[in-house]
């Protein structure tokens, strides 16, 4: 009843009207990168990696509503897969990525997805930009350089009592700033605390008590990758 | 101590008063923050516990939305905050004069306050003054057409103890009055048409007319007049009002965008001065036709000056029954506040402006689900621009059919041009949409036109040559009301770069490419008009546009790369001149004293270490 046909790349996808485009791709083995995007949980737009052509238009495709007859290029817009890739350069000349020294390195979202669009280095100026970092509360560590400004954290990560924001964004444009609660944060629960470094794409919101658990050299890094992961849970959320 | 401790008693007494004043309702954070920045000149620290426990917000959520806005300070930010206005505008007309004067005379820096507390002076962007520039606000009042000699007069009388409202207006004159604004500005109409600045309307028997209709009918009618919104993005208005009457939902607002930010506009200042119930009649209108008692005026707090005039004449409209509970006795009821922004030009677009409305920083929402669906306070809300508002009182008496007789296919009816920059008269024209451009640079005395920035940065640069033809209308060359002018003499670069830093101070910096593309946008811009840009400096520039264009969120990111893609494509002649070939293997924006900069440093410092040391 509500079944719709659109085209991935020239396939054709049957699916249902209204689903999220980027859900639909993946569902069907088509690999769309994301960042800021977390099934299940309300689209936060904010990194805009997910861009692909939807009916000959650029558009993050967390946002979309699949539609009948929809025409959708992934990977056949050669275009769009460089902008996708230059969004991701962006990010590592706006913070400070330093792979081999950051603890989130082989668990991080954005070095998997630049390895994923192929990036080698940024073509844009790398800034090099001082950032304070912010370690008052007990078991949260906050490293700026980090922060992709995603919003994750601060949308989804609230005072279990009042449901008060813990993080939040301060200032505008490029002064943004991730911030943190330190009253609250003091609150939180080491579930909770890990369930928000967990969420951190980066290696931004850093749990205290084991940052460094496994020393460089002895961790175990992921055997799937980002694609396979998103592919994968796809699969799974099909047939449950 | 006790003495302290009393001030902080008196300050929470002071913050609850106020909280108490909006119910501790979290959606008018805006109006609560304005009301304590009334009294302290910031937003003090102490302030945020009490807020915090009042609105059950933490206290770097009240921060989120206070570091947001442009005219809300976090520290002491001095007695007088003095902003100047830092358009392309004013810097063709003294600009740099007039900072230079502020400063000397104030002894404050820019960006920072005096030593005793009484200056604070901080650059803004466009305020609507365009056709007076150089023009600054002292907080809630505004001066225009500055010199150093006005500027010198202007501090010394502050310094003497007069406040700007006493340096500026006679006592004689009430700040609710119409003779307050026009004593601080020129609201200067060169053309007016048949639809706006109409001075026989009567209200009353057009509202009476209204109400015996049925919602759909007015709503039918403005579909005939084919209007399309004011405010840039050019969406039908009668299918936006039919689609929000069709939404689900008990509850419904009407927003009228008062947020008039794009650099160069000033028709929504004049519509607000000169007919303020043709906007507020047209808000009733859109209220009784969606099913909504309830509307808000988002007014730029840039416009302050505005606001006790514009509260007058919603009292008048109540007085007459025309605005209120049982509006000339029917069973409809209608209500409207005003809401005040706090210094942020994306807050003009709707979604933004819907958040800044819940007290919020004013990140543009994703879409879908979109106001009309799901707008302030998650609610069917229909939001259109000042003109729209006026131009819908004006369809419903004339009728659509007349409206939609003027004008072009796609374009019905008149628009007001705020026309600024390099012409004899500078001020508000109303034309009708398929005028061409070179018809409107001859109209306004435009001699020696080079280039016209029409919408704003926004919008489109053009050459006054190449463009002279071009018909203004949506499907040609769309025009938001901005209307700059630069002759011959202008550095069209100069303006680019100053249209690039606008854009990188307004992105609200939720989407990567905006936040951070722009900065590299901005910088290359720099690069170019320094000499140190390259061919492909020059590439890489238009195909990082392409990027921002193609990838944000919002249309302050999609079209903030246009004063770079048009005028490259009108002038590209300008850009070529700039560029220089890379001699040897150094780049030619390599600069290689100022790589060296921190070894020498280093070096100095060490050798005059050693020399102590000996």
């Amino acid at each position: 009843m509500n079944s719709v046909i659109i085209t991935i790349d020239g396939k054709k996808i049957k699916t249902t009207k209204g689903e999220t485009l980027v859900d639909v791709a993946n569902k069907n083995g088509i690999y769309i990168p994301t960042l800021c995007y977390m099934k299940d949980k309300p689209c936060l737009g904010t990194c805009r990696v997910c861009s692909v052509k939807v009916n000959d238009y650029l558009i993050s495709s967390c946002t979309v509503p699949v539609a009948d007859g929809m025409v959708v290029e992934v990977e056949n817009d050669k275009e769009g897969a460089d902008m996708r890739k230059a969004l991701i350069e962006l990010l590592f000349v706006e913070g400070n990525h330093n792979c081999p020294s950051c603890e989130k390195s082989g668990r991080c979202e954005l070095q998997a997805v630049g390895y994923e669009t192929n990036m080698m280095v940024s073509r844009f100026p790398y800034r090099f930009p001082v950032n304070e970092r912010d370690y008052a509360s007990d078991n949260i560590w906050l490293e700026r350089d980090r922060c992709i400004f995603c919003q994750r954290c601060v949308e989804f990560i609230k005072d279990k009592e009042t449901n008060q924001k813990i993080f939040s964004i301060s200032n505008r444009g490029s002064k943004s700033r991730i911030e943190i609660d330190i009253d609250l944060a003091d609150k939180m629960s080491l579930e909770q605390v890990a369930e928000a470094a967990d969420m951190c794409p980066v290696g931004c919101i850093i749990n205290k008590n084991q940052g460094f658990n496994k020393a460089i050299g002895k961790r175990k890094f992921e055997i799937e990758t980002v694609r396979e992961r998103a592919l994968n849970t796809q699969k799974n959320s099909k047939t449950t | 101590m006790s003495k302290k401790i009393n001030l902080v008693f008196k300050m929470k007494q002071e913050i609850l008063d106020i909280l108490k004043r909006y119910n501790s309702n979290r959606a008018r954070l805006l109006d609560i923050l304005w009301d304590i920045h009334n009294i302290y000149g910031y937003i003090p620290d102490e302030a945020l516990p009490t807020l915090s426990e009042a609105l059950n917000m933490s206290k770097i959520d009240i921060s989120e939305t206070v570091s947001f806005y442009h005219f809300f300070h976090d520290k002491p930010s001095g007695k007088y905050r003095i902003y100047l206005a830092d358009t392309v505008i004013a810097k063709m007309s003294g600009f740099q004069e007039v900072l230079e004067t502020l400063e000397q005379e104030t002894k404050c820096p820019f960006g920072d306050t005096d030593v005793s507390g009484t200056f604070g002076l901080y650059e803004t962007s466009c305020i609507g003054l365009s056709d007076q520039e150089p023009a600054m606000l002292i907080d809630k009042v505004v001066f225009n057409n500055l010199t150093p000699k006005k500027v010198t007069n202007i501090i010394t009388q502050i310094k003497a103890g007069k406040t700007p409202l006493e340096i500026s207006t006679p006592k004689a004159i009430k700040t609710k009055d119409v003779a307050y604004i026009d004593n601080l500005v020129q609201t200067t109409i060169y053309k007016s048409g048949p639809v706006f600045f109409k001075s026989n309307t009567n209200y009353k028997s057009l509202l009476s007319k209204c109400l015996d209709f049925h919602p759909l009918e007015i709503i039918d009618n403005i579909s005939e007049s084919n209007i399309k919104g004011r405010g840039g993005a050019g969406f039908p208005t009668g299918l936006k009002w039919q689609l929000c009457r069709e939404a689900d939902g008990e509850q419904k607002y009407v927003i009228c965008n008062a947020d008039e930010g794009e650099p160069g506009t000033f028709k929504d200042r004049i519509l607000l001065t000169r007919s303020p119930k043709d906007v507020l009649v047209g808000m009733i209108i859109g209220g009784y036709s969606i099913g909504s008692d309830t509307g808000i005026i988002y007014l730029r707090s840039e416009y302050w000056y505005i606001k006790e005039y514009l509260e007058n004449q919603i009292q008048e409209l109540k007085n007459e029954s025309l605005l209120g509970e049982n509006i000339l006795g029917s069973s409809f009821s209608f209500n409207i506040r005003i809401q005040m922004g706090a210094g942020s030009y994306v807050c003009g677009d709707e979604t933004a402006l819907l958040e800044s409305c819940e007290g919020k920083r004013g990140t543009p929402r994703v879409k879908p689900p979109y106001p009309i669906q799901n707008g302030y306070l998650g609610k069917p809300t229909i939001i259109n621009n000042v003109e729209t508002f006026a131009a819908i009182t004006r369809i419903s008496e004339k009728g659509g059919k007349w409206y939609g007789a003027m004008g072009t296919k796609d374009s019905t009816g008149t628009r007001l041009l705020s026309v600024s920059g390099d012409c004899e008269r500078p001020g508000i024209y109303e034309i009708e949409w398929g005028i061409t451009l070179g018809e409107v640079l001859k109209m306004v005395g435009a001699k020696n036109a080079k280039a016209v920035q029409v919408s704003g940065p926004s919008g489109e640069c053009v050459s006054a040559k190449l463009a002279e033809n071009r018909i203004i209308c949506y499907s040609d060359l769309s025009c938001n009301g901005s209307f700059m002018i630069f002759d011959e003499t202008r550095d069209i670069l100069d303006i680019v770069e100053s249209f690039m830093h606008f854009f990188v101070e307004e992105s609200c910096g939720i989407c990567i490419p905006c936040r951070v593309g722009n900065v590299d946008l901005h910088n290359m811009m720099k690069r170019i008009r320094a000499r140190k840009a390259t061919q492909k400096d020059l590439d890489d520039i238009v195909s990082w546009s392409k990027i921002i264009k193609s990838t944000s969120r919002c249309g302050l990111g999609t079209t903030s790369p246009k004063p770079i893609l048009t005028t490259l494509d009108q002038f590209p002649e300008i850009y070529k001149e700039k560029i220089v070939v890379q001699k040897g293997s150094l780049l030619p924006s390599f600069d290689m004293d100022k790589a060296l900069l921190d070894h020498d440093n280093a070096h100095k410092e060490l050798s005059n270490k050693n020399a102590t040391n000996e």
